[in-house]
């Protein structure tokens, strides 16, 4: 048998998966905060309580409506997305004047309500959702089975990932986007229309978690909690990443759970804290993160 | 000439002053005898251990500026320290609560010490994840008896001769270890470091272009701080004799900033009424279940959207307005 690291071959790969899908979603999770916090300077705490909606309102689609998953993976986005933008018109708007402590304060609360809401409705226990057909089975790799939904999504975080960081760093839009994150009142004197683009670029970043939740409802089951539950770990990874950096968030995300898989399998016990002492570590070494700049 | 009458004016306006300090003074010391007596005593000490857990919470959010979304895990494990000394190791609740205390110190300096050096927003965030660590810590760690807690902590102290304490001594236990955690409060607030507190919050820059040490002087009130949150949850493992994960899960965190936000950031008796005010809706709603945690959020809301100075910052700010209209 051959063997990496004086582990066999199958488990360290398996670990290896397992560690790239949790990193799916903190990348992508952590992403999405860092695109809010870039443009808003919010920092987003009902993201927890999107991604958890993000997978329910595809798990209603199918439940009430009969629609699937693939129609779910974009009218889940655009509909937690819409509810986001409707957030942020009638409440976030109000406070960009304020000590950013309060929008802080409101997306906690936001969080508790949305988050309390879906648990006295639905309880605490999952709700099963089936990945599509053309996704379910596995593949045999001699050595290891693999199932094609856990590559699926592993794939398509890295292309939404990549496509958003594109987006931002190499288009005009993107170029606006940072401009506005820099300098937003003189944006605003060359007639770009700021507050449209803090509106949507919300909108965006709430769809990223949203997109989150369809990709995670069939791999974990669909709970009131799951949210919640993964919020502490996003914020580690936005921390360790660097707050201002789109790429660092990314990359971070994904190292983050590879990190969490390999503590699991050494060591279990540490499984649930390794991050946020990595994240210790990190700081006391570089107080602004691995990537960001200090200001 | 005209000094004279001013003088004694300011004279008799500072002996009405006193006067009616001791007044209020006496007035509060009747009601807090009396309470036991008419309310029941397990919930006046939770409500206690909770009020000095929100003032010393105020200490960092209310006049240091720095929002702490961790404060859970000085209150939880002491709770669990205090519960482990007196249950297990069968210490006198007093002794338990001194144990409990000083690992608070150590843990808000290690907190502290990261967290400090990051500005702002990041604050709450690393201190929310530090906090996790330690709430896994109390998931995992065997003494702590995982989801069931520790419970049935003997209320045996040394002011009862080590004889167990009924609900109405705790209360008046509990109530000694509040006034103590309120008067230290009171006194670092009124204290020349604590308005270089203030003057750190209001601007930083100049508090540090004026000579102070701002990182040494956060990082003192955080870490006073957190020993008094610690005190409180070690007074509540005592007094309530349970310590639970509840005390020490991330909500928990959340709870204690509704409270200050609910009683007005920096006062001294809004952090108090804010915990009453959350504790006695956590009892008299409890049969609604989950949907107190949504009243929560939504007091949350309106607390940040319209109403940011508290029950006691408003009604501060309305005396001041008024006086200012009648002078």
């Amino acid at each position: 048998m051959m063997s990496i690291f004086s582990m066999p071959a199958d488990v360290f790969l398996g670990q290896l998966l397992l560690g790239l899908i949790n990193g799916s979603f903190y990348a992508i999770l952590s992403l999405g905060l860092a695109v809010i916090f870039g443009l808003l300077q919010i920092i987003n705490f009902t993201h927890g309580a999107q991604y958890m909606m993000g997978a329910f309102v595809a798990w209603m689609l199918l439940h009430y409506f009969g629609i699937g998953y693939w129609p779910a993976l974009i009218l889940s986005p655009i509909i937690v997305g819409s509810l986001g933008v409707l957030l942020e018109r009638t409440m976030f708007r109000k406070l960009y004047n304020l000590d950013h402590i309060y929008g802080f304060l409101l997306t906690y609360g936001v969080a508790l309500v949305v988050e309390s809401a879906f648990r006295a409705q639905y309880g605490v226990s999952g709700q099963p959702y089936r990945p599509p057909n053309a996704l379910s089975g596995i593949i045999d790799l001699d050595f290891m089975v693999l199932p094609i939904y856990r590559l699926w999504v592993v794939a398509a975080s890295i292309v939404v990932c990549a496509a958003t960081w594109i987006v931002i760093e190499k288009t005009k839009l993107g170029a606006y986007l940072r401009a506005a994150t820099e300098k937003p009142v003189l944006l605003r004197a060359f007639g770009v229309n700021v507050p449209r683009m803090i509106m949507i670029t919300y909108g965006f970043g709430v769809g990223l978690a949203a997109l989150a939740g369809v990709l995670a409802a069939p791999i974990y089951q669909v709970s009131a909690i799951m949210g919640g539950n993964i919020m502490p770990v996003i914020f580690a990874v936005v921390v360790i990443g660097g707050m201002g950096s789109i790429g660092g968030a990314i990359l971070t995300g994904f190292g983050l759970g590879i990190l969490e898989a390999f503590a699991k399998l050494l060591y279990p016990p540490a499984a649930s804290t390794v991050i946020f002492i990595a994240m210790i570590i990190i700081l006391t070494v570089r107080p602004a993160g691995l990537f960001g700049r200090t200001r | 000439m005209a000094m004279a009458p001013l003088e004694t004016k300011i004279a008799a306006a500072n002996g009405s002053v006193r006067q009616r300090q001791l007044i209020i003074i006496l007035l509060v010391a009747v009601a807090l005898s009396a309470a036991p007596f008419l309310i029941y005593p397990m919930f006046l000490i939770n409500v206690l251990c909770f009020a000095l857990f929100a003032c010393a919470f105020n200490l960092v959010m209310g006049y240091s500026g720095l929002l702490s979304f961790g404060h859970a895990a000085f209150f939880g494990s002491a709770a669990y320290i205090s519960g482990y000394c007196a249950k297990t190791m069968g210490l006198p609740a007093e002794l338990a609560i001194l144990v409990a205390t000083s690992c608070s110190v150590v843990l808000g300096l290690i907190f502290g010490w990261v967290a400090i050096r990051k500005q702002g927003i990041y604050f709450g965030m690393i201190t929310l994840a530090m906090a996790q660590v330690v709430y896994f810590i109390a998931v995992q760690a065997p003494f702590t008896g995982g989801e069931d807690g520790l419970q049935g902590v003997p209320r045996k102290a040394l002011v009862s001769a080590m004889a167990p304490m009924s609900d109405r001594q705790s209360y008046f236990f509990v109530l000694a270890f509040f006034l103590i955690g309120f008067c230290i409060i009171y006194r670092i607030v009124h204290s020349p470091f604590g308005h270089i507190l203030r003057s750190i919050k209001e601007n930083e820059t100049r508090a540090a272009s004026l000579g102070y040490d701002v990182d040494r002087i956060k990082l003192i009130a955080f870490t006073l701080s957190a020993t008094l949150s610690g005190m409180a949850g070690a007074v509540k493992a005592i007094g309530f004799q349970l310590a639970t994960l509840t005390d020490v899960e991330f909500f928990m965190s959340g709870e204690v900033v509704l409270m200050v936000l609910v009683g007005g950031l920096a006062t001294m008796t809004g952090p108090v009424l804010g915990a009453a005010i959350i504790i006695a809706m956590q009892y008299y709603l409890s049969e609604f279940g989950i949907w107190v945690k949504a009243l929560h959020g939504m007091i949350f809301i309106v607390c940040v959207m319209a109403f940011r100075r508290g029950i006691v910052g408003e009604i501060g700010a309305y005396l001041s307005r008024r006086r200012g209209a009648s002078d």
